[in-house]
């Protein structure tokens, strides 16, 4: 018995769990890439075409270049490598979470110091 | 004999690499968290332990989902920060002690923790930031050797905290049974509780923080009953990178005693902890 059997939606949570990173594995491995900086430029060169190469999905190339979170988690993106590709966006965490929740970055940041209250 | 002197529980985020980069330790964000520290930095150098055993996590830049270890051991000459893809500044190379690694992995083995042994190993922010933290301003980071010790907080499934604090103890039993004089310090890095990722994202839960570290120092084995999937309930997607705590924990039987704690809401996304304990 695994504690992955419960399969109960955790709110706002999408577990990374076997189906997720079988379902993800190109996308995870591009941005796996982009820890060299020459995989960085060759995707800001030709974002599609370096999609292609890591045979994403064409629903995955459309979350990539709308930018969207969300889809690319549920479409199999673990956050440490999608990290990755939100770099190449200067985006920090803070600003991927105010991304996916929907708030401004001064809303999401606030939020985060109004839970040490 | 080498002997277990004490450990320290910190952070690991890479907000606080960068924030040592810029040199903002005395801004008003940072202050708090750097200062919680002073205890820490001064025990360490008061006792200039030989060798840290570092509990961390990799976060996508030595292991990728090809190949996921539960638990890995680094058993190099020195442990390498490389690009992380997002601009946080790599630091120069770590010390490693081969010879204690090797002597920790049998040891693992013979207990029936199945290890991955790692010759080479490229060490990220997970390593790193705790080596700035605990040693400022110090390329040596004050002669220290490491043995990194990687747990998969990545891909589900994740090794239950009952089973962390185990292989703290496995690993406690095999510095124990090390026949050279070192003193040895362990590292308990990341957390607390925090979300990255999905709509959650900046979830945190003091409460349950405040509680899982009381209960750490006193009564570890409390935290037996929580499964990997409670503390993600409890303390967010990534708070489960408490399970590093609670392998720092494992590793220092008998008497314990708190000399430090500070508790801060919040550093980038997470709640940060640092505790410092001592051991007899």
């Amino acid at each position: 018995m695994s504690y992955l059997d419960d399969k109960t939606p955790i709110p706002g949570t999408i577990m990374f769990d076997g189906q997720k990173s079988r379902m993800g594995y190109g996308l995870n491995k591009m941005c796996y890439s982009f820890n060299d900086e020459s995989a960085r430029n060759e995707f800001t060169a030709d974002e599609n075409a370096y999609c292609t190469k890591y045979k994403l999905s064409d629903e995955q190339k459309k979350a990539v270049k709308d930018r969207d979170i969300i889809a690319l988690l549920e479409l199999g993106g673990s956050i440490y490598y999608l990290a990755k590709f939100a770099g190449i966006l200067k985006l920090n965490m803070q600003g991927i979470g105010a991304l996916q929740t929907g708030l401004t970055l001064e809303e999401f940041k606030q939020k985060l110091v109004d839970a040490g209250k | 004999m080498a002997k277990i002197i004490g450990a320290v529980g910190s952070s690991h985020i890479p907000a606080i690499g960068l924030a040592i980069a810029k040199k903002q330790q005395q801004e008003p964000y940072w202050k708090g968290f750097f200062d919680g520290h002073i205890p820490i930095w001064n025990w360490l150098k008061e006792k200039k332990p030989d060798v840290a055993v570092v509990f961390y996590n990799d976060h996508g830049l030595e292991f990728f989902l090809d190949k996921k270890p539960t638990f890995s051991i680094g058993a190099a000459e020195e442990y390498i920060s490389y690009d992380e893809g997002w601009g946080l500044a790599t630091i120069p190379p770590i010390k490693g002690d081969p010879e204690l690694s090797w002597h920790i992995c049998n040891t693992l083995v013979e207990d029936e923790f199945d290890i991955t042994i790692c010759q080479e190993l490229g060490v990220d922010h997970g390593l790193t930031v705790p080596m700035q933290l605990m040693f400022p301003n110090d390329p040596t980071y004050g002669g220290i050797k490491v043995i990194p010790v990687i747990i998969n907080c990545e891909l589900h499934p994740m090794p239950s905290p009952k089973r962390c604090y185990n292989l703290g103890q496995s690993i406690a039993r095999a510095i124990q049974s090390y026949d050279q004089d070192l003193d040895v310090v362990i590292f308990g890095t990341g957390g607390l509780s925090h979300q990255l990722d999905g709509q959650n994202a900046g979830y945190i839960n003091k409460e349950f923080d405040l509680m899982c570290l009381d209960k750490l120092v006193n009564d570890p084995e409390y935290l037996f009953k929580f499964s990997v999937r409670d503390i993600i309930e409890n303390g967010g997607a990534q708070g489960i990178e408490f399970n590093m705590w609670m392998g720092m924990r494992g590793a220092l039987p008998g008497k314990v005693e708190q000399l430090h704690f500070n508790y801060t809401i919040p550093i980038s996304n997470t709640a940060a902890g640092t505790m410092l304990l001592s051991h007899e």
